[in-house]
């Protein structure tokens, strides 16, 4: 056993509690506002409505904190993707989730002071923070506001196309969810990775 | 295929009273044009001049603004056909008018439309039944008639002819804000004071949005099957206050005004949802198949996928 990485700052463990519980209501939430049915209610309407509100809203502000907290902390270098070999190495990784742990082989992209994450992570990382969750922020913020929304485009209320661009991305970020839980399983134990996301250091194979 | 097309049209046939387009001419130049120019000299400005025979001048002065008319308005309404003086004493053509005018008892609807089966379509027995019973009548019984909400010099089919819905939405809405939102014309039924539209209505989320896209009529009336404009004005404990009323599959906009223009875009669309989809977007109403459909999908796809890995996982320990 080597000794373990500091890798998650408590600034980083801030955000992530604090978003993976805003995630949480919204999805539960938003959930119920979607398949709102008057016989069998997950949550009365006008406070699912509320909740879902103030969960947004958080949840925009303290993106902001993963945002600065990249930039100002060298967190970011995490998030450098080089394009040569991407392809390769993608293949790698997915490589080594369909057969090699089966086998017993050894992670190809293991876990250093200087890689956070494997290339899988990473895309799944930069593709998450940097494009889906944007997208929901701006068209949260645009029903919230919906004066802003051009209201007619090609015949089509522009607050359907806001929502439907809002709920096809929430489905794509519930999707990563699952996969984020699940793959944060396979650290040195089922339950390793989680620990770190608590207490901030990783614990090597 | 076929059974499909003879459904809709029974359907349509069902509904024919409601779709029944407007008797009036909308087209042609209204009858009376030449006639009403008389009144309109004064009566369409807020200026207006009249030859004073004491004094021999030609005087100005300022019309009392209720009683000025757009004359666009008043030749777009249904009784734009109309004379002033068919509905007012032909006293009127002389000025200064004479002053017992104003005890001239004036026509109310059922008086000209009662019992005419040219206007069988539109129910007025019905119609003057529900506003009996309404909150409007039963508690200002003497001043409030159906003139109060229907503008004499403008009132539009709009609902039977072809607008859209937003704009159907907004002329209805200005009926009762007219009057609710505006105490001087309230003060003229009420010695009570109300807090205003916005205040009262606080548990609506957004209320500028909800009040440009559903109606007063919608919330403060019993949704009725056979007559899609319900006069019938309920007291406030009876209005809507549920949100799913409104936003779930069943919602009841789907058998109010949504219902009547549905029917007319049935015609050319299909259902009711591509209807609702093209003026409003309503949370939990509005839901997408193909999306709801691909969303399962995806997410049983990667519930799956954890699985099998886990089963694999377990097995190769
Ligand atoms: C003085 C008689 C009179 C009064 C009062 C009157 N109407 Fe009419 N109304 C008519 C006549 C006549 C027509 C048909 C006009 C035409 O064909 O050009 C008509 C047409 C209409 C139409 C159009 C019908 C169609 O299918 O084209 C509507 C709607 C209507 N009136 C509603 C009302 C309402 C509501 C009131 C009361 C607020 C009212 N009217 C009061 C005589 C009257
Ligand atoms: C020379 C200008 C003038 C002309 C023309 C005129 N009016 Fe008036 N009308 C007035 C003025 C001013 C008043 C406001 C008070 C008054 O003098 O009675 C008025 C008031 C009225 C009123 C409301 C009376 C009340 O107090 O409730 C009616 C109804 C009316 N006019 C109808 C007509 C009709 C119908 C015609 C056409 C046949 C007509 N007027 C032509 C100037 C005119
Ligand atoms: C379909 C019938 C009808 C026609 C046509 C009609 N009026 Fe009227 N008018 C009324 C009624 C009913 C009232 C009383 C409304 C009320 O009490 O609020 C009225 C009221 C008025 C008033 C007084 C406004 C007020 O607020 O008290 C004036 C002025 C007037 N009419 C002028 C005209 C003129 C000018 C024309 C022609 C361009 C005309 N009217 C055509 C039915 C009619
Ligand atoms: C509180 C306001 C209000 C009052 C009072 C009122 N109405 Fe209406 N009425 C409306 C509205 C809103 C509509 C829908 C207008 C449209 O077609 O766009 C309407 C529509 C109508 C229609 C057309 C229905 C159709 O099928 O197209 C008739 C006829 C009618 N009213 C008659 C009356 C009669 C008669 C009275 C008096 C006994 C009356 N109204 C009183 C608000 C009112
Ligand atoms: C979404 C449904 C809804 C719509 C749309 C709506 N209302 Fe209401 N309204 C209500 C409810 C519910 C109440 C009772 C509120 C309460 O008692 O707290 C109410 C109360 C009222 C009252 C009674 C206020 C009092 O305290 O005496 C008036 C007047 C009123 N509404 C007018 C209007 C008018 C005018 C419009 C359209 C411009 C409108 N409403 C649209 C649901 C609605
Ligand atoms: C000409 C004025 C006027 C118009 C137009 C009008 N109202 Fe009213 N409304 C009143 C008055 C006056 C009251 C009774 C206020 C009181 O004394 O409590 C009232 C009461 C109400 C109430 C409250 C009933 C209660 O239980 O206290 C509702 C709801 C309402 N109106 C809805 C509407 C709607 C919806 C429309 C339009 C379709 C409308 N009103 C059009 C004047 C108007
Ligand atoms: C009478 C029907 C009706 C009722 C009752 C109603 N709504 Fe709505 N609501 C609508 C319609 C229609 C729209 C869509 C407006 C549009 O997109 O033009 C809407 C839109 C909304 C929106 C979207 C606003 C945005 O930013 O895009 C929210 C949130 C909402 N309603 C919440 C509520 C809540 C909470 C309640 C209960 C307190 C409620 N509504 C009751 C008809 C209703
Ligand atoms: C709901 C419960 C959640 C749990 C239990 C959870 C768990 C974890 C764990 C164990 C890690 C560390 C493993 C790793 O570095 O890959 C982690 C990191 C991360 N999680 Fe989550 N997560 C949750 C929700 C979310 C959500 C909703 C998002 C984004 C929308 C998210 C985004 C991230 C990111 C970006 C990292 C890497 C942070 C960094 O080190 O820079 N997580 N999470």
């Amino acid at each position: 056993m080597s000794e373990k990485l500091y890798l998650y700052p408590v600034w980083l463990r801030i955000w992530h509690a604090i978003n993976a519980l805003m995630f949480l209501v919204l999805l539960v939430t938003g959930v119920s506002l979607q398949y709102s049915n008057p016989d069998y209610q997950l949550i009365r309407f006008d406070y699912a409505v509320t909740y879902h509100n103030i969960a947004g809203i958080i949840l925009a502000f303290n993106y902001l904190i993963f945002l600065f907290g990249n930039i100002l902390t060298g967190n970011a270098v995490f998030y450098k993707l080089r394009r040569k070999g991407l392809v390769d190495k993608l293949l790698k990784q997915m490589n080594y989730y369909i057969s090699g742990t089966f086998k017993g082989e050894h992670t190809p992209f293991p876990v250093t002071k200087k890689r956070k994450f494997n290339p899988l992570q990473k895309v799944a990382y930069l593709a998450t923070m940097y494009m889906m969750i944007p997208v929901m922020i701006i068209t949260g913020v645009a029903l919230l506001f919906p004066e802003m929304i051009i209201m007619n485009v090609m015949n089509l209320s522009g607050i359907y196309l806001t929502a439907l661009l809002h709920g096809i991305v929430s489905i794509f970020l519930l999707i990563f969810l699952v996969i984020h839980l699940y793959f944060s399983t396979m650290g040195s134990s089922p339950t390793s990775n989680f620990k770190s996301i608590v207490n901030g250091y990783h614990e090597p194979h | 295929m076929k059974i499909r097309y003879f459904l809709i049209l029974i359907f349509l046939l069902s509904f024919s009273s409601l779709w029944a387009q407007l008797n009036v001419d909308m087209k042609s130049e209204p009858a009376k044009m030449e006639d009403n120019k008389r009144c309109f000299d004064c009566h369409s400005t807020h200026i207006y001049t009249f030859d004073n025979p004491v004094s021999g001048i030609t005087e100005r002065k300022e019309m009392n603004p209720n009683f000025v008319f757009n004359t666009d308005a008043f030749y777009s309404g249904v009784h734009r056909h109309f004379s002033c003086t068919d509905c007012h004493s032909p006293d009127y053509e002389t000025f200064p008018h004479n002053a017992e005018l104003r005890f001239e008892p004036m026509y109310s609807c059922i008086d000209c439309h009662g019992g005419d089966e040219a206007f069988a379509s539109y129910h007025f027995e019905t119609i003057e039944e529900e506003f009996g019973k309404s909150v409007h009548a039963s508690k200002h019984n003497e001043n409030f008639n159906c003139w109060m909400c229907h503008n004499p010099h403008s009132y539009k089919a709009m609902t039977r002819s072809d607008f859209k819905i937003s704009e159907i939405v907004s002329a209805h809405n200005q009926m009762c804000a007219s009057c609710h939102d505006n105490p001087l014309h309230f003060q003229r039924i009420s010695d009570s004071t109300k807090k205003p539209l916005e205040e009262i209505h606080k548990f609506l989320p957004n209320f500028k949005l909800h009040f440009s896209a559903v109606r007063c009529i919608e919330c403060h009336t019993a949704v009725e099957d056979t007559m899609w404009v319900a006069h019938n004005i309920l007291p406030k404990e009876m209005a809507v206050k549920k949100c799913v009323e409104c936003h779930s599959s069943s919602t009841m906009l789907i058998s109010s005004l949504y219902k009547y223009q549905t029917i007319e875009t049935r015609k050319n669309r299909g259902t009711f949802n591509s209807m609702l989809l093209n003026e409003t977007y309503v949370i939990g109403a509005n839901r997408n198949i193909y999306l709801n459909i691909f969303s399962i999908i995806l997410f049983g796809l990667s519930l799956l996928g954890v699985a099998v890995h886990v089963f694999f996982r377990i097995k190769k320990k």
